[in-house]
């Protein structure tokens, strides 16, 4: 969805307030104030932000759909666009385009299971789902988020994370790769945390977000469960510049990951995914 | 026993055992409980027992000077711990401990090796559950191994 005449042109927000979530990941809020700029979002749509002389980056939006004039965003601080974003503080400016991009079908699962399955930063996109799918949450059956790091220090929202575990109409799993011994999770992989839950596999929806190679374990896993190749949606991150299907640089296959993606079921990218060539 | 054989059998790792076979495993099985924090063994101990975790929580952890105990992998109800009394020197390579109260079944390795020794088709049966189990953890190691949640650091 573009929401404004011209989408090339970023929009001048300033940072409302900015919290560090890890060692590496921070979040900021941006209030909205441009009327041309569109407050509202979709879950799983990503905005261009501007770091003003030095470049864009798409980041994913990872703040509440239904609060609007305000948008969130976390974000990894692993180059320069990013680390440079890091070092904003309250009431600078950042250049905002987007809302862009495809969405999670929250209101497909109505009726069925939903199972999120999130690594790493890809907790981040799937947070809007999330906050969507609890506030619906008598459309669903089973709601479960499983949701793997690196270390008990990497983990995101971790606050959130436990606020929601102790909800009794949701199930949320954490693993690590790696504890040390107060921590009272999982360990191991997020993707062998899949076959552990009970869901109704013929009547569930999967939406996975995480680095390529987790989602790639996390559908043989679902796919081992049996859950419907149409009932599993990935977000894809690709080197996304303009954001509006024109540029090419996020192609994969006939698909430009920004316009027709970020968000796909998966079997209209299978014949794509894990091409070494694409 | 046959109270033992009947919560054997609903266990996933001896459901598809026959009735002779788990009389037999039930003839080295009993009833155990840990309480938060304490090991269920130690790293270099005698391996003589395994344990079908029934209730609970266990984690498996190697202590390292200075940093404290790494958790190596967490063993929930319906999952089998330990392997180590199956294969010589029969040592524990690693630590366990209950990090909740854990009811298990304690088998008595030196018991079910003598039993798969004399009757092969157990000894089969048991090595097959085994390997699978093996299988399983071998490829999770895998998958830590290639660090999945690492990100490109280009933007």
């Amino acid at each position: 969805m573009i929401a404004y005449s011209n989408p090339m042109m970023p929009h001048l927000c300033r940072i409302n307030s900015r919290k560090k979530e890890t060692h590496d990941t921070f979040t900021i809020t941006l209030d909205v104030n441009d009327e041309e700029m569109s407050p509202v979002f979709r879950p799983g749509q990503f905005n261009m932000l501007y770091l003003y002389g030095v470049g864009e980056v798409p980041i994913s939006i990872s703040g509440h759909p239904q609060k609007t004039g305000k948008m969130v965003h976390t974000i990894r601080s692993c180059g320069t666009v990013t680390r440079g974003l890091a070092r904003l503080k309250s009431g600078m400016p950042v250049g905002v385009r987007g809302p862009f991009g495809s969405s999670w079908p929250v209101t497909h699962a109505y009726g069925r299971d939903l199972l999120i399955v999130a690594g790493g930063i890809g907790l981040a996109p799937l947070r809007p789902a999330i906050y969507q799918a609890l506030a619906h949450r008598k459309h669903f059956g089973k709601l479960i988020l499983l949701y793997g790091a690196r270390s008990p220090e990497d983990v995101l929202f971790y606050k959130e994370l436990q606020t929601w575990q102790k909800r009794s109409d949701m199930t949320v799993y954490l693993t690590v790769d790696h504890a040390i011994s107060d921590w009272d999770h999982h360990v191991g992989v997020v993707t062998n945390l899949i076959p552990r839950v009970n869901f109704d596999a013929d009547d569930t929806v999967a939406m996975v977000c995480g680095p390529e190679i987790m989602m790639r374990y996390a559908i043989m896993a679902l796919r081992n469960q049996e859950v419907p190749e149409n009932h599993i949606y990935l977000s894809m991150e690709r080197n996304m510049k303009c954001a509006i299907g024109l540029c090419g640089h996020c192609q994969l296959g006939p698909k430009f990951v920004c316009k027709d993606g970020p968000v796909f079921p998966y079997h209209r990218i299978a014949p794509y995914f894990n091409k070494r060539e694409i | 026993m046959e109270n033992l054989e009947k919560i054997l059998a609903t266990h996933s790792f001896f459901a598809d055992l026959s009735p002779k076979h788990l009389e037999t495993v039930a003839g080295c099985a009993k009833n155990v409980r840990f309480e938060p924090g304490e090991f269920i063994f130690k790293e270099g101990e005698a391996a003589d027992q395994f344990y079908l975790i029934r209730y609970g929580q266990v984690s498996v952890d190697s202590h390292i000077p200075s940093r404290g105990d790494a958790t190596i992998d967490m063993v929930h109800a319906g999952e089998v711990l330990g392997w180590s009394w199956l294969f010589p020197p029969y040592r524990w390579h690693f630590d366990a401990k209950a990090v909740t109260l854990t009811r298990a079944i304690a088998l008595d390795g030196k018991c079910i090796r003598r039993k798969k020794d004399e009757d092969h088709e157990l000894g089969y049966r048991l090595m097959s559950f085994f390997a699978s189990i093996m299988q399983d953890m071998l490829q999770a190691t895998r998958m830590r191994l290639v660090d999945m949640y690492s990100q490109p650091t280009n933007v």
